[in-house]
């Protein structure tokens, strides 16, 4: 019967004349089920199969064993060195290096014309990377960003191992402004605990392509910790399994992160300040198309659903985003996210001075006195939001009066726009300082072993005038906390397909998109006037039918 | 009491097959629209449409059909006898008045059905079909001119159909136990051969050339 089925709905998939359809279906024209293969799809499992001897492949396919050059046999004092070194053989790396977003931090986005970037933005984590540089830029990929007269223009100070370590022992000290731990150094601070120099010789010895540790050790860890920013990276996915990102797993495609975000010249493709809403140049072939892959279109094309599943699927590639029915949950690689931080609790100290840390059941720190309240989610459903690709931020400077909640971004895109897709967002919320004279976000000063910075003594207006002064302006000595949201479109952690979302959690009355409007979805939305008043007749009749059987029936009785 | 043969192999065929696609249809519809929960969102999609496409096939069939048999001609309107039909259904029929209308293979249906079936064919089931392969059709409506429809609007439509076509249901359904006895028209609908009452005017008789001998 299920067959049956299959056949029948392959057969109306095929055919794109609706006039013929009809008579073509008594036909039984079984062979206009030519809908457009989904190669992708048919050829990961057999990628699979490969996935080993691909690696292997991979481990030999570099034409340079480093190990063996004479440059990398150090001893290395400092990172600079090691790069110094790496620029003899690859002379145009720095400079490529150099124009990127990785190095700069600093995007001027073209269709807002606003200057976003790590650099320029302040978020609802911590804040902002002005005034707190050695701490923030521990994930830069350059050596010694520790305040604004960083030199961007010099090339030693790119940090090529940082992406390109083959051990993956190379870490930079978290408070190093960049830098790795060149001397037994403590951290955290007064903990007692040591991070021990490395050898950078042998690690330089070993580099190689980049890995998913590799991105991971800043991506992953983005917000101060594992999984606390995106929800859709954390460690799990190192070595994921294939429930929870069949690219990615070693299981199944075993791709790095620059499958997909490749690019030339140290040109990373994707991203999130001009993201591709929805991609429109299909599959990607070199020469013919744009040669971005940061896409799900990029490799699926615009309707990747093979003939065998239901011809209704790719329907929906018009106005839903593929991570909207195939991630359907983030962080579920056993890390909870955070989604909500809390400011304005912060400062509450131990009797011995110490930042008061609350941990609950599960072991998860819902205060510390450094940051406020947190509450964190594992396995959550996304909110969903119509996104055309454009994004707008709240900006220092920009009016922020408290009264509201702010949006930190907001995404562009609604219904009527066919550039816009229902794509999945991970909405992180929170309250976070803002100077009520200037009505403007605050830029606080949060690290540093100054007097003036809040995790030094705990006192917001010291670390708002230190912040404010960093980027030029004057704090008015009034400060209070704003609520604010921001949006991150998930779009990694894809399970695999019998995990996607079923029909149901989109077409019911509790459905997922039950907040997105402008759009009629079947089962979800109704015409509730129509309902009633068609219903009402349907039972008046039927009342009526009846009473004119039972009076028949009552009259015929009687006769005998 | 006498049998005629009314209803043709493919009139029956067609009648039972386009009844249970309706059902199905019908079942699933108002799954789809969310009335209720049974089979599943996807599974009752599913059905919907390919059950659609047997109907739309059996459909183009029967129209076919209609026009190469000339049977079109049943579905004429006609006031002859119209009025002395509802008289019979408000107050003959519980009193065993004589039936007002003498089916033959020439005439099949009273004018009260003439009408009803009429109304089906011209008015609720073009708007059904039509409606319905907008629906499916969605994507395409950009490339076939028709950006400027709204797929709420369109849904409306196909629901309100559906609606008429579940009031016209509820109806037939309990006329066909108006025949001689309760089960009679049914019975007729599955064997093609009708209960008529004796009658004097052999002209119609003459209509039916494969009439039984009366039992």
């Amino acid at each position: 019967m299920i067959k049956v089925f299959k056949i029948a709905q392959g057969l109306w998939a095929g055919v794109p004349k609706v006039v013929l359809s009809g008579i073509l279906v008594l036909t039984g024209a079984v062979a206009l089920s030519a809908v457009t293969p989904c190669e992708v799809a048919r050829a990961s499992d057999d990628a699979a199969a490969q996935s080993t001897t691909m690696a292997k492949i991979k481990a030999i396919s570099s034409t340079a064993d480093h190990s063996k050059f004479e440059e990398l046999k150090g001893p290395f004092a400092t990172g600079p060195d090691v790069t110094k070194a790496c620029l003899k053989c690859h002379t145009e790396a720095a400079k490529q290096v150099h124009k990127t977003k990785h190095w700069n931090w600093d995007v001027v986005n073209e269709r807002s014309g606003q200057r976003l970037g790590k650099k320029n933005i302040i978020n609802n984590f911590c804040g902002s990377v002005v005034s707190n540089e050695p701490r923030c830029t521990s994930c830069h990929i350059g050596y010694g960003w520790k305040d604004g007269k960083f030199d961007f223009a010099k090339q030693e100070n790119v940090d090529c191992l940082v992406c390109h370590d083959g051990t993956s022992k190379y870490r930079k000290f978290p408070a190093g402004a960049g830098h790795p731990a060149y001397t037994p150094s403590e951290w955290p601070a007064k903990s007692g605990r040591f991070i021990q120099p490395l050898n950078l010789a042998d690690i330089a010895q070993h580099v190689g392509p980049t890995s998913r540790r590799s991105c991971g050790m800043c991506h992953f860890l983005g917000g101060g910790g594992n999984a606390v920013k995106h929800g859709d990276l954390d460690v799990s996915l190192i070595n994921p399994g294939r429930y929870l990102d069949v690219h990615m797993s070693p299981q199944k495609l075993n791709f790095t992160c620059s499958k997909c975000h490749g690019g030339e010249k140290h040109l990373v493709q994707g991203s999130r300040y001009t993201a591709n809403a929805k991609d429109m140049s299909g599959i990607d072939v070199p020469g013919r198309t744009d040669g971005s892959r940061a896409t799900c279109e990029s490799c699926h094309g615009a309707r990747p659903h093979p003939a065998t599943a239901n011809p209704k699927l790719n329907d929906h590639t018009d106005r839903v985003a593929c991570q909207t029915c195939h991630i359907p949950e983030f962080a579920r690689g056993g890390y909870p996210t955070k989604m909500w931080w809390d400011w304005s609790t912060a400062g509450k100290l131990t009797p011995d001075g110490k930042p008061l840390v609350i941990k609950n059941a599960k072991g998860e720190v819902i205060y510390n006195g450094m940051k406020g309240d947190f509450a964190w989610g594992a396995n959550v459903v996304p909110e969903y939001r119509w996104f055309d690709g454009n994004v707008k931020f709240t900006l220092f400077g920009d009016k922020v009066t408290g009264d509201e909640v702010v949006p930190i971004n907001k995404y562009g895109g609604s219904a009527n726009d066919p550039n816009s897709r229902i794509w999945p967002f991970k909405v992180m919320r929170g309250k976070q300082a803002y100077d009520k004279g200037l009505q403007t976000l605050a830029v606080v000063h949060t690290f540093g072993a100054d007097d003036s910075a809040y995790w030094t003594n705990f006192n917001w207006d010291k670390a708002l005038t230190a912040g404010m002064e960093a980027v030029g302006a004057t704090y008015s000595g009034k400060m209070g906390f704003v609520r604010t949201e921001m949006s991150w479109p998930i779009t990694h952690m894809v399970a695999p397909k019998e995990d996607a979302l079923a029909c149901e959690s989109c077409h019911s009355l509790n459905s997922r998109l039950k907040d997105v409007p402008g759009l009629y979805i079947p089962g979800r939305d109704r015409f509730g006037l129509l309902d009633t008043i068609a219903w009402t007749i349907a039972g008046l009749t039927l009342l009526g039918v009846l009473g004119h059987g039972a009076l028949r029936y009552w009259m015929h009785r009687k006769e005998g | 009491m006498q049998r005629i043969y009314i209803f043709k192999r493919f009139e029956r065929f067609w009648h039972w097959s386009q009844a249970l696609l309706i059902v199905t249809m019908g079942v699933t519809g108002f799954e789809i629209h969310g009335t209720y929960h049974w089979l599943g969102y996807e599974t009752a999609q599913s059905t919907h449409t390919t059950a659609a496409w047997f109907l739309i096939g059996l459909w183009v069939f029967a129209i076919f059909w209609h026009f190469t048999t000339g049977e079109w001609k049943q579905y004429i309107p006609t006031t002859e006898n119209l009025l002395a039909m509802m008289r019979y259904y408000v107050t003959g029929i519980f009193t065993h008045a004589p039936h007002p209308f003498r089916q033959t293979q020439l005439t099949k249906h009273n004018p009260l059905q003439r009408l009803a079936y009429l109304f089906v064919k011209l008015l609720i089931n073009p708007l059904i079909w039509i409606s319905g392969l907008l629906y499916l059709y969605y994507p395409q409506w950009e490339a076939l001119g028709l950006g400027w429809l709204h797929l709420g609007d369109v849904a409306m439509v196909h629901l309100f159909a559906a609606f008429l076509m579940v009031i016209f249901f509820i109806v037939h359904i309990y006329f066909a136990t108006t025949g001689h006895t309760a089960t009679s028209h049914i019975k007729a609908m599955i064997t093609g051969y009708e209960e008529v009452d004796d009658g004097d005017r052999e002209e119609d008789a003459k209509g039916a050339p494969s009439r039984e001998p009366s039992v």
